[in-house]
């Protein structure tokens, strides 16, 4: 018979397991080796050795004109056809190698509808230094509310 | 057969501490008038109607909720604000959608499909600005009788939490 220790454990285990599954179903599609922490991309904005990054907004116009990342650039919603497709010709000409960030924040992480299809066209078409910026919450509250840089309009 | 009981009380201790931790989160006291903003005014466009002002709702209760047509998390929350304006309408609730969508060209359809029964606007930067930044959907702002600001929701927000801050409101509290 397993002691009281052993039970606990066990217990603990099971309860970590339950809570890490639910997590898991709940996660992005976007392949992690494809994502930026904002902690790394901050790190890397305020290095003066670090290639920067073309950094690419994929979100809501009105969002976007509140506050964004500065010298970032607007491209629209990639869940619109209609911004992938501006997304394909503002990149199309650029080396491959080029370093490109995109972000949106426009809510959670989870139910963000414009990450991944920027995501997916950028590598689709070749591009091997493309991150998408990891916001969990929104650009409000994991950026603007946090103090770090940003502009506002066009 | 000891272990076992053990191990039963266990679980229930986690089970009760988890029901606790989320009566913590979710519970959370309306501010004290001393700490009250008022609710910036607008006169937006409406999607069925005249321009729509805020101010002209001052005596009731108001849920300004900022979404959009693309927002999953507003999708799943916009029934439940259809079921709470069903039920306190008469009461002094008035919940008002501000569409933050970049064009209003999909927003009459979206009100139709979720058989919304509150007024729409389009809202734009200026809005959200004057809201403090709408950077993130959907935000819900709770505004007494008196138009003042008495709460505010960042993300899809439990129903059971809205009605309890929309019944306080409406018994004066």
């Amino acid at each position: 018979m397993p002691s009281k220790r052993t039970a606990l454990l066990l217990a603990i285990i099971l309860a970590c397991l339950t809570v890490a599954t639910a997590l898991a179903f709940q996660a992005s599609q976007i392949d992690s080796s494809h994502t930026i922490t904002i902690d790394d991309l901050l790190k890397t904005l305020q290095s003066s050795k670090a290639e920067k990054p073309l950094l690419i907004h994929v979100g809501s116009h009105v969002l976007y004109s509140q506050a964004h990342i500065p010298d970032s650039e607007y491209i629209g919603p990639a869940s619109d056809p209609a911004a992938l497709h501006r997304l394909r010709t503002r990149v199309e000409s650029l080396p491959r190698d080029k370093f490109i960030v995109l972000y949106c924040g426009c809510c959670p992480w989870t139910h963000c509808p414009n990450m991944k299809p920027a995501d997916d066209l950028l590598h689709s078409m070749g591009f091997t230094k493309v991150k998408s910026l990891y916001i969990p919450n929104n650009f409000g509250t994991d950026w603007v509310e946090k103090g770090y840089p940003v502009a506002k309009g066009e | 057969m000891k272990t076992k009981r053990n191990l039963f009380l266990l679980i229930v201790l986690v089970l009760i501490a988890t029901y606790a931790a989320h009566r913590y989160v979710t519970h959370n006291p309306i501010p004290s008038t001393a700490q009250l903003k008022p609710a910036p005014d607008f006169t937006l466009p409406q999607i069925t109607g005249p321009p729509l002002k805020l101010s002209d709702y001052r005596g009731k209760i108001v849920l300004l909720d900022f979404w959009a047509t693309w927002c999953e998390p507003c999708r799943a929350e916009i029934p439940h604000l259809v079921d709470l304006q069903n039920k306190y309408g008469t009461q002094g609730l008035q919940i008002i959608g501000v569409s933050m969508d970049d064009s209003p060209d999909p927003v009459p359809a979206f009100y139709k499909q979720f058989k919304m029964n509150y007024p729409v606007v389009m809202g734009n930067a200026q809005t959200g600005e004057q809201y403090g930044g709408v950077l993130g959907l959907p935000i819900a702002f709770l505004i007494d009788r008196q138009g003042q600001i008495r709460k505010k929701h960042i993300g899809a927000t439990d129903a059971a939490v809205f009605e309890k801050e929309v019944t306080n409101l409406l018994a004066g509290k």
